[in-house]
């Protein structure tokens, strides 16, 4: 674990300094930029599909859904990041009680 | 680009839109410290990632692949693919921030969304330095400070199932995924990475999947033909810079 964490540490930090230190004809492409627009988009939606339907091995639906219910409705009527990840928190819990 | 000394009033606004957005930030880190110990990270780990790594999404990606039961590899290599946006900042705040030696070195680290965001609109260097270094050290400061206090609080919590914690890092996701929903093809990726990494999770290994929608990405990215700058987050995209 302390491996994987110090070399994407590292691997993030050379990111951010290149970027600030290489000549912008390197990078700037509309194609890389385009790939890079969306990757995070990409990464982000199948984090929140694999958290929230499958235990890893297998897809699965339980009470996480309806955490991920509130988390929409939450966002949609604007409320703060600790609204949302709280609440979801909250209802998935209650949802195990009943 | 007009150069000139800041007057007292402007110096102080930009500085005190650069601690809103950290203190804003700081609830951010606490739900990262609780979801991380919830994934199975100790709390230095945790502690290690906010102080070393320091670009939330990424942070959130490694500790969420770890959580899903993949490699912590896997998890690294995710974090450093959504770490790339970083760089793109970087190519646009360059210019305006001039730095070199251990000061850009300095800089890189607070390279964040909020940083780029607070520093980018501005009509000066002097500007774009203050807003961009304010802006970073708040937010590094009491993303740290939030980072400590979530991870002590979810190791006193215990199983992360008790109070849902688990389903807190899905809805975290959708939080730092919400606002890059604003047009169609970014709707359209999002829906197709869903897709590609949930028809993956019964054949591959635990943190494939997520990787894979990486691919999507990059297939989207070099199929289509749309002009579409890099979407630098504005100042209304990043948490308390409206306030």
């Amino acid at each position: 674990m302390w491996t994987a964490i110090l070399l994407a540490c590292a691997g993030c930090y050379v990111l951010k300094l290149a970027g600030l230190s290489l000549p912008e004809r390197v990078l700037s492409h509309p194609t890389v930029e385009r790939v890079a627009d969306l990757i995070p988009v990409a990464l982000l939606a199948a984090l929140v599909a694999v958290q929230v339907f499958s235990n890893g091995a297998a897809l699965t639906v339980d009470a996480r859904v309806l955490g991920l219910g509130f988390a929409v409705v939450a966002l949609l009527l604007r409320a703060p990041f600790l609204v949302v990840v709280v609440g979801a928190a909250v209802v998935a819990a209650l949802a195990r009680l009943v | 680009m007009t150069d000139g000394v800041l007057s007292p009033a402007e110096r102080s606004g930009i500085i005190r839109d650069g601690i809103a957005v950290g203190v804003a930030t700081g609830a951010y880190g606490i739900g990262f410290g609780a979801v991380s110990v919830a994934s199975g990270l100790t709390v230095a780990q945790t502690c290690v990632l906010s102080l070393l790594m320091f670009t939330g999404a990424s942070q959130f990606a490694l500790v969420g692949v770890v959580a899903a039961g993949g490699a912590p590899l896997s998890g690294a290599a995710t974090a450093l693919l959504l770490g790339t946006r970083n760089a793109l900042y970087g190519l646009r705040m360059a210019p305006l921030l001039q730095w070199r030696g251990w000061r850009r070195a300095g800089a890189a680290h607070i390279l964040i969304d909020e940083s780029t965001a607070m520093g980018v609109t501005r009509g000066s260097t002097e500007a774009a330095r203050l807003g961009f270094a304010t802006t970073g050290i708040a937010v590094f400061v009491l993303w740290n400070a939030a980072t400590a206090i979530g991870a002590f609080a979810g190791e006193a919590v215990g199983d992360p199932r008790t109070y849902g914690l688990d389903a807190a890092v899905g809805a975290a996701f959708l939080a730092l995924l919400w606002p890059r929903l604003r047009d169609r093809r970014n709707i359209l990726v999002g829906v197709l990475g869903a897709a590609v990494a949930l028809s993956m999770v019964p054949v591959t290994a635990p943190g494939v999947p997520v990787l894979a929608a990486g691919g999507v990405a990059v297939l989207v990215g070099v199929l289509s033909k749309r002009d579409d700058p890099t979407e630098i987050p504005g100042v209304d995209d990043v948490a308390g810079g409206h306030a």
